[in-house]
C-alpha cells in the first residue's frame, strides 16, 4: 500500500466514476435459472421426482407393484439401509465418508445376540450394550479422524475389516436361529413385530426409520449442532475461525453414526429374525448406504443435501429392486440403472452447485 | 465326530500300511486346502477334517481361502503360493469353476494333485479328481420328497426356487435342476435354471446362501404370487430366511420348505417342523479323503478313481426329515443331527 506511485489525495478518490447503485441480487427470469434456484433451496427435490416418476412407470408396467402390501414389503426392505443411511448421512455431511458402517451394525446385532446366549445377559441390558459397543466403534473412528487427523476414507477402510473380522472370530460364525431368540430373548425381535391396518402388515422397524429420518432432519436443520454439521463440511477452516468446534463436531458425528448403525443392528435381528454374523450387510451396508445417500442428492464434498433426500434414494432403490423383479428382468438391470441414477446425481449434483457461483 | 471316528477306524490298516513301508520319510508330505471362505460353517467343517486327517497322517497342510465368495483372485494367489512351497497335492473349493481352471492346469503340470472338493470344476476334468456330494442326487431327494408329501396336490403346486447367484454356479444349477426333475417338472435346459416354462413354477431368485437373501428373496416371490405353496432354498440359512417372510404373512405352517445341505442348524429347523426335508451332505468326508488321496499319491503316485459311473467320487447324501415318505429313503432328525455339520 505505502510503495504506490501516486498516494491518493482522498480515501474516496479511487472511486470516482465508479457506480454508485447499492450492492443488490438480481432476479434471473429463465425458468431454467429459476428451477436450479428452486433445486438448490429443496435438495430432496430431484430424489423425490426420480422416486415419483419410478413408482408411476413400474405401477404401469406391472399389477402387482402398485398395492399396499408391495409399498409395505418395499419400505421393510430399505428399513436397514435406511437407518445406516442416516449414519452415513451425517458422516458425508461433514465432508467425510464412513466405509464401516455396515460392519459396525453387524457386529452389533452379534454381540447382542452373543452376549445374550452365550453370557447369559438379559436381553435387554444386552441390547444397551451393543448399543454402546456401537457407538464406541463410531467413537473410535471419529478418534481417529478427528485428534490424528487421518483421512476418514482409510480410518474406515481400515476399521471396516477390523469390525468385520472381529465380528467373524467373536461369533465364531455361528447363526443364533430365530426361534431360538423368539423363545429366550424376544426384546431382542422387538422391531420385527408389525401392525396391521387394514391387512397390511407395517413392521414396527419401518417407524423407527421415519421417526429417526423425521427428528434428524429437524436437528440438522434448526439446532446449532445440525448446522455445525454442515458448517464443517461446507468449509471447516472458515467454521473453525468462527468459532465451531469442529473437532468436537466429528468426533460426536462418527460416535452418532455409530449409535445409529447399532440400531440398525438391532433392526437386522428382528427382520431377519436369526443373528447371522455372515449378514451381506456387513460387507455391502457401506455401499448401499452412500447409494442411498448420493441417489438422495447428498453431496459427497459435504455440506449440501438433506437426510429427507437420503430417504428418498433408499427408497428409490428399493423400488427398483422391487419393481424390476415383478416386471422379471435380470437383476443385473437393477444394478446397470442405480449406477446410471448414481452419475445421473452426481451430475445434478453439480449443475445446481452452479446456481452459486 | 462319528464320521471321524468310521473314518480312524476304516482306515487303520493304510495308515499301519503307511508306517511299516517307512514312506513318513524326514520330509513330511505338503497338502493345500483351499476354500472359498474360512467363514461359512461348511468349509469350517471342512478345514478342521482335513487338518484332523493331515495331522494323523503326518501331512503338513496350509489352508487358504478367499475373503468373500467368488473371490478367485485370492484362489490364483494360494495356488501359487502351494507351488511355490512345493505342495504335493491341493485340496480346492473353486469360488469360479471355470476361471480358475488355467492355474490348476500349471499346478498339475508341476506334478501336483489336484482335487477338486464339493464344487466340480468346469469341465470337470480339469481337476485330477473331484469328491463331492452328488448335488443333482441331493435336489432329486427332496423334490421326490415333496412330490410325495403333496399327494394329489403336487399338480397344482405353486413353486418358488431360492437360488445361491446370479452367474448359476454349478452347484446351484444341479440342486435346483435336480429338485425340479424329482418333483416332476420338465427342465427345460438342464445345464441352467429359469428356463421352465411349467406354470407351477413362480419363479428363482437369488440368496447368495445366507439368511438376509433368502428374507428378501421370498418377500420378492410372495409380491409376485401370494399362493406359493413350496419352496426350494439352495440351503438352510436361505431356508431360514424364506421362514421368517412366510410367518410375516401368516403362510409359515401351509407352505413347504425343502432344502439341501444338512448343516447342524439346517437339522435342527427340519426337527423343528420349520423345514420339511432337506439333503445332508458330508464335508468333513470329502476333506479326509482329500488328505488321504494326497498321501498316497506321494507316497506311489496312485490318483484316486471316481465313482463307478460318475465321472466324480461321490461321497454321499442322505435325505433327513421326520416325515418320511414312501419309495424316498430317508433318515430321521435324530440321526442327521449326529451326523450333521457346522
Amino acid at each position: 500500500m505505502t510503495d504506490n506511485t501516486k498516494p491518493a489525495t482522498g480515501f474516496e478518490e479511487g472511486l470516482k466514476g465508479a457506480s454508485e447503485t447499492v450492492a443488490e441480487f438480481r432476479e434471473e427470469k429463465s425458468l431454467v435459472k429459476k428451477i436450479q434456484h428452486w433445486l438448490h433451496q429443496t435438495p430432496s427435490a430431484v430424489p423425490m421426482i426420480v422416486l415419483v416418476i419410478s413408482v408411476l412407470v413400474f405401477a404401469l408396467l406391472s399389477e402387482n407393484f402398485f398395492r399396499a402390501t408391495t409399498m409395505s414389503t418395499i419400505l421393510q426392505q430399505i428399513a436397514i439401509v435406511g437407518i445406516i443411511g442416516c449414519a452415513q448421512t451425517i458422516v458425508i455431511l461433514t465432508a467425510g465418508i464412513d466405509l464401516s458402517v455396515g460392519a459396525i451394525a453387524v457386529f452389533s446385532s452379534v454381540l447382542m445376540g452373543q452376549l445374550t446366549f452365550r453370557f447369559g445377559i438379559p436381553a435387554p441390558l444386552a441390547i444397551v450394550m451393543g448399543l454402546a459397543l456401537g457407538t464406541a466403534m463410531g467413537a473410535l473412528n471419529g478418534y481417529l479422524i478427528s485428534r490424528l487427523k487421518l483421512p476418514p476414507f482409510i480410518v474406515t477402510l481400515g476399521t471396516w475389516q477390523i469390525f468385520l473380522s472381529s465380528n467373524y472370530i467373536f461369533s465364531k460364525n455361528e447363526t443364533i436361529r430365530s426361534q431360538d431368540i423368539a423363545e429366550a430373548a424376544p426384546a431382542l425381535q422387538f422391531w420385527g413385530n408389525a401392525i396391521q391396518p387394514g391387512g397390511v402388515k407395517v413392521l414396527y422397524a419401518v417407524f423407527l426409520l421415519i421417526v429417526l429420518v423425521a427428528v434428524m432432519a429437524y436437528v440438522l436443520r434448526h439446532t446449532a449442532w445440525g448446522r455445525h454439521v454442515y458448517a464443517v463440511g461446507d468449509d471447516a477452516e472458515a467454521a473453525k475461525l468462527a468459532g465451531v468446534q469442529t473437532n468436537k463436531i466429528l468426533l460426536q458425528v462418527y460416535a452418532l453414526a455409530g449409535f445409529f448403525c447399532a440400531i440398525a443392528g438391532w433392526v437386522m435381528i428382528g427382520r431377519f429374525g436369526s443373528v447371522s454374523p455372515t449378514a451381506s450387510t456387513g460387507v455391502l451396508g457401506n455401499i448401499q448406504s452412500i447409494t442411498a445417500v448420493v441417489i438422495g442428492g447428498i453431496s459427497l464434498f459435504g455440506g449440501r443435501g438433506s437426510i429427507v433426500g437420503m430417504f428418498f434414494g433408499a427408497l428409490i432403490v428399493g423400488v427398483f429392486e422391487m419393481g424390476l423383479r415383478l416386471v422379471g428382468t435380470d437383476p443385473q438391470w437393477t444394478f446397470f440403472l442405480i449406477g446410471v441414477l448414481i452419475i445421473f446425481a452426481v451430475a445434478v449434483d453439480q449443475w445446481i452447485r452452479k446456481v452459486s457461483s | 465326530m462319528t464320521l471321524k471316528t468310521i473314518f480312524r477306524a476304516s482306515l487303520a490298516g493304510s495308515i499301519l500300511a503307511f508306517a511299516a513301508s517307512g514312506a513318513l520319510a524326514q520330509d513330511a508330505v505338503k497338502a493345500c486346502l483351499i476354500t472359498k471362505t474360512d467363514t461359512n460353517p461348511f468349509f469350517v467343517k471342512m478345514k478342521e477334517g482335513a487338518e484332523a486327517k493331515a495331522a494323523e497322517l503326518g501331512v503338513e497342510l496350509k489352508s487358504y481361502a478367499g475373503q468373500v465368495d467368488g473371490d478367485n483372485e485370492a484362489q490364483v494367489a494360494a495356488i501359487e503360493a502351494c507351488m511355490t512351497d512345493g505342495a504335493k497335492g491341493i485340496l480346492i473349493t473353486a469360488s469360479d469353476t471355470a476361471a480358475i481352471v488355467d492355474s490348476v492346469k500349471a499346478a498339475r503340470d508341476q506334478g501336483i494333485l489336484v482335487i477338486a472338493l464339493d464344487t466340480p470344476l468346469d469341465p470337470i476334468d480339469a481337476a485330477d479328481a473331484t469328491f463331492a456330494t452328488d448335488n443333482f442326487a441331493a435336489g432329486e431327494l427332496i423334490g421326490k420328497w415333496a412330490a410325495a408329501t403333496m399327494g394329489a396336490e403336487a399338480a397344482n403346486a405353486k413353486i418358488a426356487l431360492l437360488d445361491l447367484a446370479i452367474s448359476q454356479p454349478s452347484v446351484d444349477v444341479l440342486r435346483d435342476q435336480g429338485f425340479l426333475q424329482g418333483f416332476g417338472v420338465d427342465l427345460g435346459d438342464a445345464s441352467k435354471w429359469g428356463d421352465e416354462t411349467d406354470p407351477r413354477v413362480v419363479g428363482h431368485e437369488v440368496t447368495a446362501g445366507n439368511e438376509e437373501g433368502g428374507l428378501k428373496a421370498m418377500e420378492a416371490l410372495l409380491a409376485k404370487d401370494p399362493d406359493i405353496n413350496l419352496v426350494y432354498t439352495i440351503n438352510e440359512p436361505a431356508a431360514a430366511g424364506a421362514y421368517e417372510a412366510l410367518k410375516a404373512v401368516g403362510k409359515e405352517g401351509s407352505t413347504l420348505i425343502v432344502s439341501v445341505d444338512g448343516g447342524c442348524p439346517g437339522v435342527a429347523n427340519v426337527k423343528d417342523g420349520i423345514i420339511g426335508a432337506t439333503s445332508q451332505q458330508y464335508p468333513l468326508q470329502m476333506a479326509s479323503l482329500g488328505i488321504e488321496a494326497i498321501a498316497a499319491y506321494a507316497k506311489d503316485g496312485t490318483k484316486p478313481a471316481p465313482t463307478e459311473g460318475k465321472d466324480f467320487f461321490d461321497t454321499g447324501v442322505t435325505l433327513v426329515t421326520d416325515k418320511p415318505v414312501d419309495g424316498v429313503e430317508s433318515v430321521d432328525t435324530a440321526k442327521g443331527t449326529e451326523l450333521c455339520w457346522g
